[in-house]
């Protein structure tokens, strides 16, 4: 039986459906304290003073500390990774001399409640003294780093030929600027830790709602100067990341330095206004770009160059900007290339990765050209994505970009694009849908049709691991280094291993997210737990029934060829009574000798260290209506193709990808962080801020295709991100349709009512 | 401040708890009596993650203090599909997890606690209905399709088994 490409119901659920969930809020220690912090409430100051000897008297107060009190913990993040090109500043557990963003911790209160916390956080003087902001990307603003001139974390030029000589030769010519603003990935779950120190063993435990609990065990043990075996970092059960739990953050260690300095279990629970004002955040940059291209829509040349918000600090260096200018052109071949950023410090919260990383401003970008061609060329939008989509035969595609991770170029693996764009606008009904749209409009109603195309980097390295074991009562269990915020990975690799064992998924439990079950992990993030983490599961469960199958031919005095696999159990072939199972093979395996000729214990451990990325790639297409009163945009029809290369799971697959669209409906239509001249943010809570609701998300129509990825043994590319990549675009290209030709032009990004409102054409 | 005495019934059994006036029923439920299966998201009564049926009506359980609760019939995510812990699963459930209308789990509680008052009132919705019904209850992992084919799923069957009153 196999079960990789069976729609397998998560084997999670019962728990999650019944509130028997263990969430880091529901871990409650004896004697365990509440940690709540002070957040500065000035984009930049000077801390001059803080005084907590109020606070310290507030009755159920155990603790206050502030920068001073850190010790040799009083030192910067490592940044994730570096670059040469970077001028790197991270922020440290608590703010020093300086706080640089509204929201960036100044004092923890520890108390026997988290009512009595909130309590005494009021009662801590803090002598600050306000200094004018960066709140702007423009050079000239007030320094964020006194050693950083003009505010650049960074800046790189990406290149493939000359662009300046393509753009001089294409007989066309046309520019754009391009501006999307700043959101954040918003799990439902804020962030939160609960830290035990145990000084009678010298072991710390942490359970963090976090994407990277290897990495925070890791900057545990460079700040507090603890060895990894000293350390268990615990991911249980993740309410959602979607990036925002992507980084070390300052409480990821400095909630462990006070269960240790106090010696008793410490819990910190985010509350949502400190996620709107501390959790990262994603997506601002300013783009001009200038096209070149011939009278049939073929692209020629093309140069972005843009500017990058990347807030106080620079926790995850420059991937964001990376990724946006090196993934630029997308699906489409063009010949000449330039693709430059500067990145710039801002007083405002620090700028990392949230679903897509840089990757929607891509999509974003590329696709307005490819509407902007359409439209300068008079013909069909999909007719001109079609003319310079990468075909089939052209794969391997080497985009002539260095990817972000500078081990070479961006070289797209595998796929089929034009089938997948072909696909997209049959599921749609295209050619009806423009002909509906038209007729709406000449109604004088606005309704419109857009497209677009993208690819996805998914599948990072450099590694993940598995520990496959089958233990003496014949439990088997896969650890891993990849962790779980909703993805289902305790089913699809539990289905991944059940196919290589020749045992069912229930009878895998899959242990994510804890650094005491496999020694070297890396995390949840881009696109990569199926590709790198299940591809590991897969090697190591080939490993263990390998290994099982070598015994069982021993103890049962026959060549492996003459036995068949019933379950999780071996037997001769003809005489199924002569048997032996996993567990009696477990038990035999543990007390291996060395006349057995294996190592001990039936279990393997391995990794998984992909070559390359592999990408994705998928084409949407909308229908949509705009309100000319409100300004409120209704989306009609939503249909998606894509391919992810092989599906483990189709289920999970189709959720990732409905769940991915809706979240690129919020950042394209309701969702923005604003902050004001002073660097204060607008939106601190789900009033201002707007998600989307059951009544903003359609119903969508998903269609796979399965080009196998070369790149690894299961064929498998990632698709956790993928849904959310092309939302604005494809939103934006409808919406300039719907608005028709005596409508603006749609170059900014989210499009709330307010601003969609000054692009409406004139009544009449 | 004093802590009042209030006695309330949880999941169909009495409870007892002596609570300071501010104490959220939210942290009553899970701080005193263990329920965790009821999630708090935003804290401020936007996302549903929190809600609790109160007397039939759905509330946020963020938005009300214990005491209000004194003397109030609590139904919780935990007593759902009935009394104890090996209740199994109500067709509200059933239909979420056939239907994959959760992913991380964190809205879950409050989106079926949500469904399970609507449906009471509401036998036979309409997905636009349900959508409305839903629209207090913020979802960032599924884009809620699922959850409205579930909901809609589970009202044909609890139609079909007679007890959607």
């Amino acid at each position: 039986m196999k079960f990789v490409g069976d729609r397998h119901l998560r084997k999670e659920d019962p728990r999650l459906l019944t509130g028997r969930g263990r969430y880091v809020a529901d871990l409650a220690l004896p004697g365990m304290l509440h940690a709540v912090l002070l957040r500065s409430p000035h984009a930049h100051a000077r801390i001059l003073r803080v005084d907590a000897a109020r606070a310290r008297a507030h009755p159920g107060v155990v603790d206050v500390v502030s920068f001073a009190d850190l010790g040799a913990a009083a030192r910067p993040l490592a940044i994730v990774p570096p670059h040469p090109e970077l001028r790197g500043r991270n922020f440290s557990l608590l703010a020093g001399g300086r706080a640089r963003f509204v929201g960036e911790a100044v004092a923890a209160v520890v108390a026997d409640s988290r009512y009595a916390a909130e309590d005494a956080r009021e009662l801590i003087d803090v002598e600050y003294e306000p200094l004018a902001s960066a709140q702007t990307l423009a050079p000239g603003a007030p320094p964020v780093h006194d050693d950083v001139p003009d505010n650049l974390a960074g800046r790189v030029s990406l290149t493939r030929a000359d662009v300046d000589a393509a753009l001089r030769a294409s007989p066309r010519v046309a520019e754009v600027r391009l501006r999307i603003g700043r959101g954040g990935g918003q799990p439902m779950e804020t962030r939160g830790l609960v830290a035990d120190w145990n000084a009678a063993w010298g072991q710390l435990t942490v359970w963090a709602s976090s994407q990277v609990p290897h990495q925070i065990r890791q900057f545990i043990g460079d700040l507090l100067d603890l060895p990894p075996h000293q350390v268990r970092v615990i991911a249980p059960d993740v309410g959602g990341g979607f990036g925002a739990k992507l980084i070390v953050y300052p409480e990821d260690v400095l909630i462990p330095f006070l269960a240790r300095r106090l010696a008793r279990p410490v819990r910190w629970l985010e509350d949502r206004l400190e996620h709107m004002q501390a959790a990262t955040q994603e997506r601002e940059q300013e783009h001009e770009v200038t096209v070149g291209f011939d009278d049939t829509g073929r692209l020629l040349a093309l140069r972005d160059r843009f500017v990058h918000d990347t807030g106080a600090y620079t926790p995850r260096g420059l991937v964001v900007p990376l990724l946006t200018a090196s993934m630029l052109t997308g699906p489409y071949r063009i010949p000449a290339v330039e693709s430059s950023f500067e990145s710039r410090y801002t007083h405002r919260v620090p700028v990392t990765p949230y679903r897509g990383a840089g990757q929607p401003q891509a999509v974003f970008v590329i696709e307005r050209v490819l509407d902007l061609v359409a439209r300068e060329t008079g013909r069909d939008p999909a007719a001109v994505r079609l003319a310079n989509l990468v075909r089939p035969e052209d794969m391997p595609w080497d985009v002539g970009l260095t990817n972000y991770r500078a081990s070479g170029n961006v070289v797209l693996d595998s796929g089929d694009l034009p089938s997948v764009l072909r696909r997209a606008l049959e599921s749609a009904g295209y050619a009806a849908l423009r002909a509906r749209a038209a007729a709406s409009r000449a109604e004088g109603r606005l309704v419109g049709v857009g497209l677009a195309c993208y690819v996805e980097l998914t599948g990072v390295g450099p590694f993940e691991g598995a520990r496959v074991r089958v233990d003496a009562a014949g439990r088997i269990a896969a650890f891993t280094g990849v962790t779980s915020q909703g993805q289902g990975l305790e089913t699809t690799l539990a289905q991944v291993a059940a196919d290589e064992l020749g045992v069912t998924p229930e009878d895998v439990s899959v242990i994510a997210g804890d650094t005491g079950g496999i020694e070297q992990g890396i995390g949840s993030f881009a696109s990569r737990a199926a590709v790198v983490g299940g591809t590991a599961v897969a090697l190591a469960a080939r490993d263990v029934r390998a290994k099982a199958l070598a015994l069982a031919a021993r103890a049962l005095g026959v060549a492996p060829a003459d036995l068949q696999q019933a379950g999780p159990a071996f037997a001769e072939r003809g005489r199924p009574e002569r048997r032996v199972t996993f567990a009696e093979l477990a038990r035999l395996a543990a007390g291996a000798t060395a006349a057995l000729g294996v190592e001990p214990g039936l279990e393997s451990t391995r990794f998984f260290q992909p070559a390359d990325m592999t990408y994705s790639s998928g084409a949407h297409v909308a229908l949509v209506e705009v309100d000319p009163l409100s300004a409120l945009v209704r989306i009609l029809g939503y249909w998606v193709s894509h391919d992810c290369g092989r599906v483990i799971n189709p289920m999970i697959v189709d959720g990732q990808i409905q769940g991915g669209v809706a979240l690129g409906i919020g950042s394209a239509l309701l969702e923005e962080i604003v902050y004001d001249d002073a660097g204060q943010p607008l939106a601190g809570s789900y009033m201002d801020y707007l998600l989307p609701t059951a009544t903003d998300v359609p119903a969508m129509a998903i269609d796979h295709l399965e080009t196998l990825s070369p790149l690894n043994p299961l064929g498998v590319k990632g698709v956790g991100e993928s849904g959310a990549l092309p939302v604005p675009a494809v939103l934006a290209s409808a919406i300039e349709d719907a608005l028709g030709p005596r409508g603006g032009r749609v170059t900014r990004m989210p499009l709330g009512p307010a601003r969609l409102h000054a692009l409406l054409p004139p009544p009449g | 401040m004093t802590a009042h005495a209030i006695r309330l019934t949880v999941n169909g059994t009495e409870r007892g708890a002596r609570v300071m006036p501010r104490l959220l029923l939210a942290d009553l439920l899970r701080e005193e009596f263990g329920l965790t299966g009821t999630h708090l998201g935003c804290e401020h009564g936007a996302c549903g993650a929190c809600t609790v049926i109160v007397d039939g009506e759905p509330v946020r359980s963020c938005l009300l203090f214990a005491v209000q609760a004194d003397g109030c019939r609590v139904e919780t995510v935990e007593g759902l599909a009935g009394p104890g812990p090996d209740a199994g699963l109500h067709p509200l459930q059933e239909c979420f997890r056939a239907r994959h209308a959760l992913q991380c789990g964190f809205c879950t509680p409050g989106m079926l606690m949500t469904l399970a008052a609507y449906l009471r009132e509401h036998p036979s919705p309409t997905e636009a209905d349900v959508r409305e019904a839903l629209s207090g209850n913020l979802c960032r992992c599924t884009g809620y399709q699922n959850i409205v084919v579930a909901a809609l799923d589970a009202a044909a069957a609890l139609r079909a088994a007679g007890v959607a009153r």
